[in-house]
Order: structure tokens, then C-alpha cells, then sequence
């Protein structure tokens, strides 16, 4: 009976929790259907306008393909540099292996307001211009430590001999990790990558403090929040929510899927 | 011989493999702190910085109540957050850890977790329908007839400590989840071979064995929290500002790129503070 009766608690409380949890990602989508020019109740019938909207608005589109191109390339050079950097300390013996390794994580603790800051600080006195180049060095300050930790923690001693073995097979250092070390690692190079790419597109302070004219897409759904409750910000915000999702289901029905069982 | 140069060239390689993550991390990142860390020292005049070396931004900020009293409502804020996320967070973690089915457990959790995956900014923003004077409410309250007025929860201290504990509740769900499953269940039943019941095996050994989980849970969460301005200037509506806030009022109006610096720095201070008193129960991994 007591058993019960925890049970029912415990059901009860995760619902209430899972409610508070779902429920303004609830609101957002169902008002982006809204026929009418206030997200709020009541809900005045289905409509898809702003979805036409937040396609026909150049300037999102623009910062859309703004936000994917940072994205991606800033992932790719955090990948590649926390990659070598991974490479080059878990398989030799640097002097001040330690501190270098606490330097490369050190930008994980250090709010991304204050990075911004100093990059801007920079930029400014030195009347470098801001662009989406500014925007995507700061985030791949922000991503590399990220890169590098994942890479390097997945870095096993089980795989030197593998890595031994080519070399007497005579390839070369170059070869070894393209072609032996690299693959082994790929799962965690991967999640490395995703997650950047996630970090980065979802970024916000950053870009907004060292961007001008072309915009990334969380800094340009700033603006629109300038006129208020908006539809449109709804149905945007739905398109990314909704992207995001399926991305996060793809990567765990098959890479994360199969790191499992293997 | 032969050896000490295979040994030099091997060094070389290997610092050529890790100078372009180190030197992009020194050139982004130190550098740039070591700069501003300068320029909080500097002042500006009449448009102009000044390079005069000197505690003047400082100095203000404990003289002016308005400058300090934004990071006495950052560390409100933030301690308030980190206490009730973790609260409501824990039960939730136990309960996917203990109540659900194995072959669930990867569902609820990635259940408690999706809205993550909201823009951070549209986030806020959902809580504004949410929480706003004809949002949904206070609509749904006055149509049921238990308030006349609408209630005043959006732009407030209260919106934005409920915007953060949405966003901390996911987040501290995850890490304390993850200590939880990790916990052999010996442990209880050893505890409950000595004759202890629920509530004191829970207090005596899951909570302690789960503390360093909690810990680097809540350290996390106070310091994004800390650090955020997107939260407080969407949901807090301008009347209390956090510190954040006022180093971007810095940065727009007044283009005070010192005293923002100088913020900034004791920004960081109050982050070191929190890990320093964190640090015992900090473990962070190694491989």
C-alpha cells in the first residue's frame, strides 16, 4: 500500500516537472499556427502564414545561412586543431604537458560574455572590422576546449599498438593518423563536431557583440523580439526547435546507437 | 647518439601538432584577457581612453549603488536558481533512475531534456507567452474565474529565476542522473541489512555518494547563470539589472569599454569565488 502510494507520487511529481519542462516549447509551437497577429489565448484556428512569413523574410534566410556557415566552419577547425593538439599529447611526452592541457580547457570556465569582451576589446583598438570572420574565431574559442577534452579523453593506450604497428608497417606520421588514428576515433570526432555545430549555431552573445552587418541567426531573432509577441517569432523559433530534433534523432538512431553496441 | 635526435625530432613533431590549438587559444583568448584586463585599469575621458593606470573603475563600482547592486542581484539571482533547480531536478533524476523500466530510461531522459534544444533566445522568449500579463496564465487563470486581474509575473525577478529553472532543471537532471545510475545497489542493501529505512538510507548514503554529481551540477549552473544576459534582459524587464546587463549598458550608451572591462573582471572573481568554495567536491574527470 505505502509502495503504492510512493508510486503514485513519483509518477505524479515527474508529470508535474515534465509539464514545467514542456510547457512554453508547447506554447511556442501551437501559437505559431496562430490565425491571428498575437501569439497568446485564445488560439483562433490553424494557420500556416508566418511559417510564409519567416520565409519570404530575407534577412532571416540570410542569417540562417549566416548562422550554417559559421557553424560548420568554426566546428571544423576547433575538430581539426583540439584533434592534433589531442594527438600530440596523448602519444608524446611534451615538458608542461599539464599546462598545456589546462590552457586548451581553460576557456570552458570563463563566461562567454568575457570572452566576447576581450575579443572585442581587441578588435577595437587594433580597428579590425567585425564580420562573420570575428564571430567564427570566438566560436571556435569557445569550441575547442570542447573538441579537444572529447578527443582526448577518448584517446585510449589500447590504441598505440594499432597505431605502432602501421608505423613498422612504414607510414608515415601523417598517414598513421589519417588513416589508423583517425578512424578509430571517429564516434567522439563526430560527437565533437555535432555538438560545436550545436554551440555555435545556438550561440548568442558572442555573435552579437562581434558581428555588423551579416548576422547569425540567434542575433537576428534579437531583433525581432524588439516588436513584442510576435508570431513569427514563434513559427522561426518552432523551424529551429524542430531542425534541431531531427538532427538529435538521426545522430541517436545511428552513430550513438551504434557506439552503444559495439 | 641516434637516439637523442629521434627523440628531438619526435618533440618537434609533436609541438608541431599542438601549436596551432595552443597559439589560437593564446591569441584569442589569453591575449585578449590580458588586454582587457588592462583596459579596467584605464579610463575614459571626455569619448576618449585614457591610459592612466589607475583603481577609478573600481573604486566606482563599490561607491556607486547602482554598479554594485548588479552584482548583489547576480549573486541573488544566481543562489536562488541553483538551489531550486537542484531541488526539483534531484527527485525528477531519482525517479528516471529508480521508478522507470530499464529500457525507458533513455527516453525519459531525453524527454527531460529536448527543450534544450529550443534557441536559447527563443527560449525566453516562450516563457514571455507563457508568463506575460494576457499570456497563457494568466488567461487561463481569469477564465476559470480564480483572479479578476491579471497576476504581475512576466518582467520581474520571478520570470527570470523561472526562465532559468526551466533551462537548470534539464541540465541538472542529466548530471545528476548520470551519478545516480552509477551507484552500485549494494549500498542499499547493505543499508538496509544494517536495518536502515528509505529516507534514512537516502540520508546517509545515496545523498553523500551522490554530493560530487550535485556539486558540478550546481557549479555549472552558477556559473552560466551568472555569466547570462539574454535571460535577465528578455524575462527581468529592466527594473533590477544583473551584472551582465550593465556591462552591455556599458558597452551601447556609453561606449565605456574600461569600466565594461573592469565589470567583467569582477565578474570573474565572484565565478572564482563559487569555485573555490566548490572545489573539494569538484572532480573533474580525467582519462
Amino acid at each position: 500500500m505505502r509502495d503504492m502510494m510512493t508510486r503514485i507520487a513519483s509518477y505524479a511529481y515527474a508529470g508535474l516537472i515534465y509539464g514545467f519542462i514542456f510547457l512554453p516549447v508547447a506554447v511556442l509551437v501551437l501559437f505559431s499556427f496562430q490565425d491571428g497577429r498575437l501569439p497568446v489565448p485564445p488560439f483562433n484556428g490553424f494557420s500556416l502564414q508566418w511559417y510564409e512569413a519567416v520565409f519570404a523574410d530575407r534577412k532571416l534566410m540570410a542569417a540562417l545561412g549566416n548562422s550554417f556557415i559559421v557553424a560548420i566552419v568554426s566546428s571544423l577547425i576547433a575538430c581539426l586543431l583540439g584533434f592534433l593538439a589531442a594527438y600530440a599529447l596523448a602519444r608524446y611526452k611534451l615538458p608542461g604537458s599539464a599546462l598545456q592541457r589546462g590552457l586548451l580547457i581553460a576557456p570552458m570556465t570563463v563566461s562567454y560574455l568575457i570572452i566576447a569582451l576581450g575579443l572585442l576589446t581587441v578588435l577595437n583598438t587594433f580597428g579590425i572590422r567585425l564580420s562573420l570572420w570575428t564571430v567564427g574565431i570566438g566560436h571556435v574559442v569557445i569550441n575547442l576546449p570542447l573538441c579537444f577534452a572529447i578527443i582526448y579523453s577518448s584517446m585510449g593506450d589500447h590504441h598505440i599498438n594499432i597505431e605502432r604497428a602501421a608505423r613498422d608497417l612504414s607510414a608515415s606520421d601523417i598517414k598513421v593518423m589519417v588513416l589508423v588514428t583517425a578512424p578509430m576515433l571517429m564516434p567522439s570526432i563526430l560527437a565533437a563536431f555535432f555538438l560545436s555545430v550545436t554551440f555555435s549555431w545556438d550561440e548568442f552573445i558572442i555573435a552579437f557583440l562581434l558581428s555588423r552587418f551579416d548576422v547569425t541567426l540567434p542575433v537576428e531573432i534579437w531583433s525581432l523580439l524588439r516588436s513584442g509577441l510576435n508570431p513569427k517569432t514563434n513559427a522561426i523559433g518552432s523551424l529551429v526547435f524542430l531542425v534541431s530534433v531531427a538532427v538529435l534523432a538521426v545522430l541517436e538512431l545511428t552513430l550513438f546507437g551504434r557506439t552503444k553496441k559495439s | 647518439m641516434s637516439t637523442i635526435t629521434l627523440e628531438d625530432t619526435e618533440r618537434r613533431k609533436a609541438w608541431g601538432f599542438v601549436a596551432p590549438a595552443l597559439l589560437w587559444t593564446i591569441a584569442f583568448f589569453v591575449l585578449p584577457f590580458l588586454f582587457m584586463a588592462a583596459m579596467s585599469l584605464w579610463s575614459r575621458e571626455s569619448g576618449q581612453i585614457v591610459r592612466a593606470w589607475n583603481l577609478d573603475n573600481y573604486i566606482a563600482f563599490f561607491a556607486k549603488d547602482s554598479l554594485f547592486k548588479g552584482l548583489m542581484n547576480s549573486l541573488e539571482i544566481t543562489l536562488i536558481v541553483t538551489v531550486l533547480s537542484v531541488l526539483l531536478a534531484y527527485p525528477l533524476a531519482w525517479i528516471i533512475a529508480e521508478r522507470v523500466p530499464k529500457r525507458f530510461q533513455r527516453l525519459a531522459l531525453i524527454m527531460a531534456v529536448l527543450p534544450f534544444w529550443t534557441s536559447y533566445v527563443v527560449r525566453s522568449y516562450s516563457w514571455l507567452l507563457v508568463l506575460s500579463k494576457n499570456g497563457v496564465i494568466n488567461q487561463t487563470l481569469m477564465t476559470l474565474g480564480v483572479v479578476a486581474e491579471p497576476l504581475e509575473i512576466a518582467s520581474n525577478r520571478t520570470a527570470t529565476v523561472i526562465g532559468f529553472v526551466h533551462f537548470f532543471v534539464m541540465l541538472l537532471t542529466l548530471t545528476i542522473y548520470a551519478n545516480l545510475i552509477q551507484l552500485s545497489p549494494n549500498y542499499r542493501r547493505a543499508a538496509a541489512d544494517l536495518g536502515a529505512n528509505g529516507l534514512q538510507t537516502f540520508w546517509h548514503v545515496i545523498l553523500p555518494l551522490t554530493l560530487p554529481g550535485i556539486m558540478t551540477g550546481a557549479f555549472l549552473t552558477f556559473v552560466l547563470c551568472i555569466g547570462d544576459y539574454v535571460t535577465p534582459q528578455i524575462l527581468g524587464g529592466n527594473n533590477e539589472l544583473v551584472l551582465p546587463q550593465i556591462v552591455m549598458l556599458q558597452l551601447g550608451r556609453r561606449a565605456d569599454f574600461p569600466m565594461a572591462a573592469a565589470l567583467s573582471i569582477i565578474l570573474m572573481l565572484a565565478v572564482t569565488a563559487a569555485y573555490v568554495l566548490c572545489a573539494r567536491w569538484l572532480k573533474i574527470e580525467r582519462a
